[in-house]
């Protein structure tokens, strides 16, 4: 089942099975999980198994009086420009893939909504939150990119009701099942249910109205093969994506640092008032572009280093200096390691020649 | 059962183990710091059964996660041990445990590569000295797996057989006397374990010296990455040659120069 995608959102394992996550939460799962594994083995009867599965279910909610609830609270940030700000960690059992943002804008049709997060539960918990707090069904979805914690909570929505580029939308066709499977192994039963669903719709760039409101969007590529950018007009608020972190190391599975770079340039041209980077806090000037930039710069620029001095992968990753200001964004360590096994193997082939 | 005869059958159960134990004539097996269950199959299966002790002195370095199942980077390196005749490398848990063999006859002894890992495993470098012992270090990797039961991309695209065997290279003098060898061979390295493709892969490297010395010699297996990518670092700084074939008799013959 391996693809070279999967590790477009790491193969990177975090404790055993699945099944290990809150649904079988605290002490009393730990008793009686083995006890439902071995009726299920000897009786090997469907039902008990579901009656074990079910009381022990029952025993378990009470531990945790909401069980894969994300307590979602949207920040407002502008006038009708909402966002679910995500923690700046990695995928684990704890978070239920809470890292990411995702954010909606009123509009006089219902809201637009801007990525849909991590898992169906996330998806769906975010749709309640929207509609109650707008008093209308969701007028429409977009997606920025094509990874996964920014649209397996699609199945919130009908398919025709996610738009997304062209490119995303062959993406998540193609990929989408293998990269839900592997949040399943990393943040578990908080994905239960969760399939990805294919936007319907292409995304158009350039002027988009909805509901009054009048929206940009700008077809850029560079964190993935397709990255869109929104723009709010009325409040000159930017929701960047993936192509902007701020204040948490960037991720590159997918990247091309040239094309990344050129898309900053293009983002830090706009005159906006807000920034909503993909990941980390919403910021009001370019400093999260900037400190985008500089990352990926120096990451290029070291890596490329690396590899003139005929470095092998590891020595790289020992050998290069880190600037402190790099050094302290969160889960730095963890995804400057993840980048230069993601972006090393193409550039060293730039130093070795065909041998005759 | 008394308490009284129980503890009497544990006197004598003590004083048979010390009786045993006395003369201490063979030396303890070392605990697998590792703690791996297929450890001692390890020690039978690829290493010849011998001596193993071990080493800190043996470098593993790799990521903590595999990021890419069919691509983990391996760096290894002892440090500090005189006359290292072949290093191994093993895979305790891969379906296909051992990934190669290093000979390093004029090159220090040290290798990277990269490797296919079908789940989280440890992985071991076992350095033999003369005395025949295998001074062991290594490491956990954990990974979610599958790249052993995969299909490489070069028999997928077709395109591989205009590239086989291509070699492509750079080498870096250093200031040790050392020059590091890059390399790189075109070969889909295909395990026989993915569903209706054989198994296909190159068996042995040979780097020689201008004068036809051998410098260093690696017998790659099944769970060494496709298109392979390997690091040396061998003795002088001359132009080397590879020679090698793969397990259906394909040569391999290149040259690089400085």
């Amino acid at each position: 089942m391996t693809h070279r995608s999967l590790c477009s959102l790491s193969l990177r394992q975090r404790g055993e099975g699945w099944g290990e996550g809150p649904l079988v939460r605290g002490r009393l799962s730990r008793f009686w999980r083995p006890l439902t594994l071995a009726l299920s083995r000897h009786a090997g009867r469907g039902d008990l198994l579901c009656a074990v599965v079910a009381l022990s279910g029952l025993l378990t909610f009470p531990a945790s009086a909401a069980p894969f609830d994300y307590g979602l609270h949207a920040q407002k940030i502008a006038d009708g420009v909402h966002v679910f700000e995500g923690r700046t960690e990695h995928f684990t059992r704890d978070n239920g893939g809470d890292i990411v943002n995702t954010g909606y804008i009123e509009t006089a049709a219902g809201a637009l909504v801007i990525d849909t997060g991590p898992s169906r539960r996330y998806g769906e918990q975010m749709r309640a939150a929207i509609e109650s707090a707008t008093g209308k069904p969701v007028a429409q979805v977009l997606i920025t990119h094509a990874h996964p914690d920014h649209f397996l909570g699609n199945q919130a929505y009908a398919a025709d009701a996610i738009t997304a580029l062209p490119v995303t939308r062959q993406t998540i066709q193609a990929l989408g099942e293998d990269l839900a499977a592997n949040l399943y192994r990393m943040v578990g039963g908080w994905m239960e249910g969760t399939e990805a669903r294919v936007p319907a719709r292409d995304a158009q760039p350039g002027a988009l109205v909805i509901g009054g409101r009048s929206l940009k969007l700008l077809a850029l590529r560079g964190h993935t093969d397709a990255d869109l950018a929104v723009y709010d007009e009325k409040t000159r608020t930017l929701f960047a994506g993936d192509l902007v972190f701020f204040q948490r190391a960037p991720t590159t599975p997918n990247a091309d640092l040239g094309a990344w770079l050129e898309a900053l340039d293009q983002l830090d041209r706009l005159d906006f008032a807000v920034l909503v980077p993909g990941h980390g806090p919403v910021v009001k000037d370019h400093a999260a572009i900037v400190q985008t930039r500089a990352y990926l710069k120096w990451l290029r620029a070291s890596l490329q280093d690396a590899t003139r001095r005929g470095l092998d992968l590891n020595e790289a990753m020992a050998q290069v200096k880190v600037p402190p200001e790099f050094a302290k964004l969160a889960v730095f360590r963890d995804e400057f390691q993840r980048s230069v096994v993601h972006l090393y193997p193409a550039m060293e082939l730039e130093t070795l020649r065909r041998a005759k | 059962m008394s308490g009284q005869r129980r503890v009497g059958r544990w006197r004598s159960l003590f004083a048979l183990t010390l009786l045993l134990s006395a003369p201490c004539a063979w030396p303890a097996k070392p605990v697998d710091p590792l703690r791996s269950p297929a450890w001692d199959a390890m020690v039978a299966r690829h290493l010849d059964g011998g001596a193993v002790v071990f080493d800190e002195r043996v470098i593993v370095r790799m990521p903590d996660s595999a990021e890419d199942a069919l691509s983990v980077p391996v760096e290894v390196r002892v440090e500090g041990i005189d006359e290292v005749q072949e290093i191994r490398l093993i895979a305790d848990l891969n379906p296909i445990p051992l990934i190669l063999s290093y000979v390093p006859t004029r090159a220090a002894p040290a290798i990277s590569f990269r490797f296919k890992v079908e789940q989280s495993t440890p992985v071991r470098a076992a350095a033999r000295t003369p005395d025949g012992v295998w001074h062991v270090g290594g490491a956990w990797l954990s990974a979610a797996g599958g790249g052993c039961t995969a299909p490489s991309y070069g028999t997928g695209g077709g395109m591989w057989r205009d590239q086989l065997n291509q070699v492509s290279g750079a080498l870096w003098p250093r200031d040790d006397g050392h020059s590091r060898l890059k390399l790189r061979v075109m070969h889909p390295m295909d395990t026989g374990l993915a569903s209706g493709i054989p198994v296909f892969h190159i068996e042995s490297l040979q780097v020689l010296d201008a004068k036809g010395r051998e410098l260093a010699r690696v017998l790659t297996y099944e769970p060494v990455s496709e298109n392979p990518v390997l690091s040396l670092d061998l003795e002088g700084k001359g132009p080397v040659r590879i020679v090698g074939r793969d397990i259906q008799g394909n040569r391999i013959d290149a040259q690089v120069a400085p």
